[in-house]
């Protein structure tokens, strides 16, 4: 036995078959790794029972963040640091910062988001990517299968997905 | 429900006329208070411009229907954008903003009648438009305005009337057109009524672009004659469209609480929210890009307009009031999906967008037409109510007269799986 994450892959050739698939393989209560899809498929979020994602309140924070710093930065600036008379404006006046604490705003709640998810999903330079099928990027959807996170055996999980309409069950081990 | 068809009960209609009674008594009451309750301004007026109680009643006249007339023509636009656009989700609650198009014909009797008491019936020589007062192009007399003559080739009467005309009539036959098309689809069936919709939708949108801004700058801007903004039209039109949504929206939960539209469900909700958040959105911006050059370049003779509300102690609170109302408060509610799913949220923010929108032609029109004589109190709330009321009514007999829901629409079985 080799050592390592092994895995039981389901290959499907259509999105309806993966959708009722998916549902029965939990039915029958075993733990779905992960699923890859050539394209987003509607309902899959659901069919695996993903709860809904927290990007949108990493969203406000860093939106709120951005939007105080922008507002922090300019009342310092132009109202203690380097008082500047404009238009003959007050040092610290309002409504000239607005556009400014809004650009802000939108800006660091944009590249929080996209930091967030990166961090989130382990997405960075130099990361050895897994490919479990090659087809996954073609027409192919593909079911994996964590044999280790699963009391049931490999026979049974292999079994259940042949059920299911699999048009191949394969089997890999990574390192 | 039995066919699907909106039912106008008795008991309905006599609930209507008693808020609408209630309407009628707080105005009245209100009407009093104004009247004996001592005027305060007098000595600074000379003989001839002594405010009257009617002023304000006519001012309040105005406003309501200015604001009201507002709500049922981007009811329409809203139906217009959804064919242009051949959305499929609206299809279900298409009738709704439909229904709101017929408040139009109404609105042209009640514009004419209204702008001819408001500024000809006095008492005294009151004109809500200041720019009617004929000294004020007797060149070399002591009233002569050289930037008020300057406007003349547009600001005169008989082409303000005509222009008025115009604007209702393309308005009301554009919205007969769609409407009867509407009608006849669900009789015969077929694409050929969803495709002809479209096309009179796309001439409504065309129409209405132009006639939004010049009918915006007639009826609201003219009152501060001097004043100018180039983003005058855009804010009206969003003041009204947002306003309008949340009208919608509101009736739309109504009529399911009611037992119709049972095939509604959060997502169709979740769209309408979206729409309100976005618009006053969008509302606040338009009203910032206003605001912020006039303050920056600080020219007297736009910065007046500001003054005028900021200054003054009658005027401040509304100005503050409008941007909490507006935007603040469905920018921060409606932030979430969630609240944008559940009717709670919907109706209470819906509530404070139409209300909030009503201040906002307040602050438009009051400073510039009563100035230090203007005021808040029974009378606005009692005058709005009856409106609102009106409105809400001839909007109930536009729904009962068709089936709720359009049967022959091709797009209905989207907008029954709607889901996002």
């Amino acid at each position: 036995m080799a050592t390592g994450t092994n895995y039981i892959l389901g290959v499907y050739g259509d999105e309806e078959i993966v959708l009722k698939a998916i549902k029965r393989i939990r039915d029958a209560g075993i733990k779905i790794h992960e699923v890859f899809s050539p394209y987003p498929v509607h309902g899959m979020d659901d069919a695996l029972g993903y709860k809904r994602s927290r990007l949108p309140r990493v969203a406000f924070i860093f939106g709120t963040l951005g939007f105080a710093l922008a507002l922090l930065m300019q009342y310092w600036m132009l109202g203690y640091d380097w008082q500047m008379i404009i238009g003959g404006k007050d040092f610290a006046s309002l409504p000239p910062f607005i556009p400014v604490t809004f650009e802000l705003t939108v800006l660091l709640s944009a590249l929080g988001m996209v930091f967030t998810f990166f961090v989130v999903s382990d997405l960075k330079p130099y990361k050895r990517p897994v490919i479990f099928d090659r087809r996954i990027t073609d027409d192919k959807h593909v079911i994996a299968i964590d044999i280790d996170e699963n009391s049931i055996g490999k026979e049974e999980i292999s079994g259940i997905v042949a059920e299911t309409g699999a048009e191949e069950i394969n089997e890999k081990i990574f390192e | 429900m039995s066919e699907d068809k909106f039912v106008f009960t008795p008991a309905l209609k006599k609930k209507l006329l008693i808020i609408k009674l209630v309407g009628l008594v707080l105005a009245v009451i209100g009407v009093v208070i104004i009247a004996f309750g001592g005027h305060g301004h007098e000595e600074a007026a000379d003989a001839g411009n002594h405010f009257h109680w009617l002023h304000r009643v006519w001012v309040n006249l105005w406003i309501n229907n200015i604001y009201v007339l507002g709500i049922a023509l981007t009811g329409v636009l809203f139906l217009a954008i959804q064919y242009a656009s051949q959305a499929g989700w609206s299809a279900y609650i298409k009738r709704i903003p439909e229904a709101f198009g017929e408040w139009l014909i109404v609105a042209f009797g009640l514009t004419l009648i209204i702008f001819g008491l408001a500024n000809f019936a006095g008492p005294g020589h009151f004109h809500m438009f200041h720019w009617l007062d004929s000294s004020l192009y007797v060149e070399g007399g002591e009233n002569f305005d050289p930037v008020i003559a300057g406007k003349k080739a547009y600001l005169n009467l008989p082409f303000y009337l005509i222009r008025m005309v115009v604007y209702f009539m393309l308005w009301y036959m554009m919205y007969r057109f769609i409407r009867n098309e509407s009608i006849k689809e669900d009789i015969e069936g077929g694409y050929d009524h969803w495709r002809k919709m479209r096309v009179y939708s796309t001439i409504f949108i065309i129409i209405f672009a132009v006639t939004s801004s010049t009918a915006a700058w007639d009826w609201v801007l003219s009152i501060d004659t001097h004043w100018y903004s180039t983003m005058f039209g855009w804010y009206v039109f969003s003041s009204w469209f947002v306003a309008a949504i949340a009208a919608v929206t509101l009736l739309v939960i109504w009529l399911r609480e009611q037992g119709y539209l049972p095939n509604l469900n959060s997502s169709h909700l979740h769209d309408l929210g979206k729409y309100m958040f976005a618009f006053s959105i969008f509302w606040a911006y338009i009203w910032f890009s206003q605001f912020l050059l006039i303050y920056y370049a600080n020219i007297p003779e736009e910065a007046v307009y500001f003054v005028e509300r900021l200054r003054s102690g009658q005027y401040a609170w509304v100005f503050y009031l409008n941007i909490i109302l507006n935007f603040m408060f469905p920018f921060l509610v409606l932030m979430t999906r969630d609240s944008k799913r559940h009717t709670i949220f919907l109706k209470i923010v819906g509530w404070v967008v139409v209300i909030g929108h009503w201040f906002d032609f307040y602050l438009m029109i009051t400073p510039g037409s009563l100035g230090e004589n203007g005021g808040f109190g029974l009378l606005e709330i009692g005058l709005a109510v009856i409106f609102g009321v009106s409105f809400l009514y001839k909007v109930f007999m536009g729904l009962a007269k068709v089936p709720l829901v359009a049967h022959n629409h091709p797009m209905l079985e989207e907008s029954y799986h709607h889901h996002i």
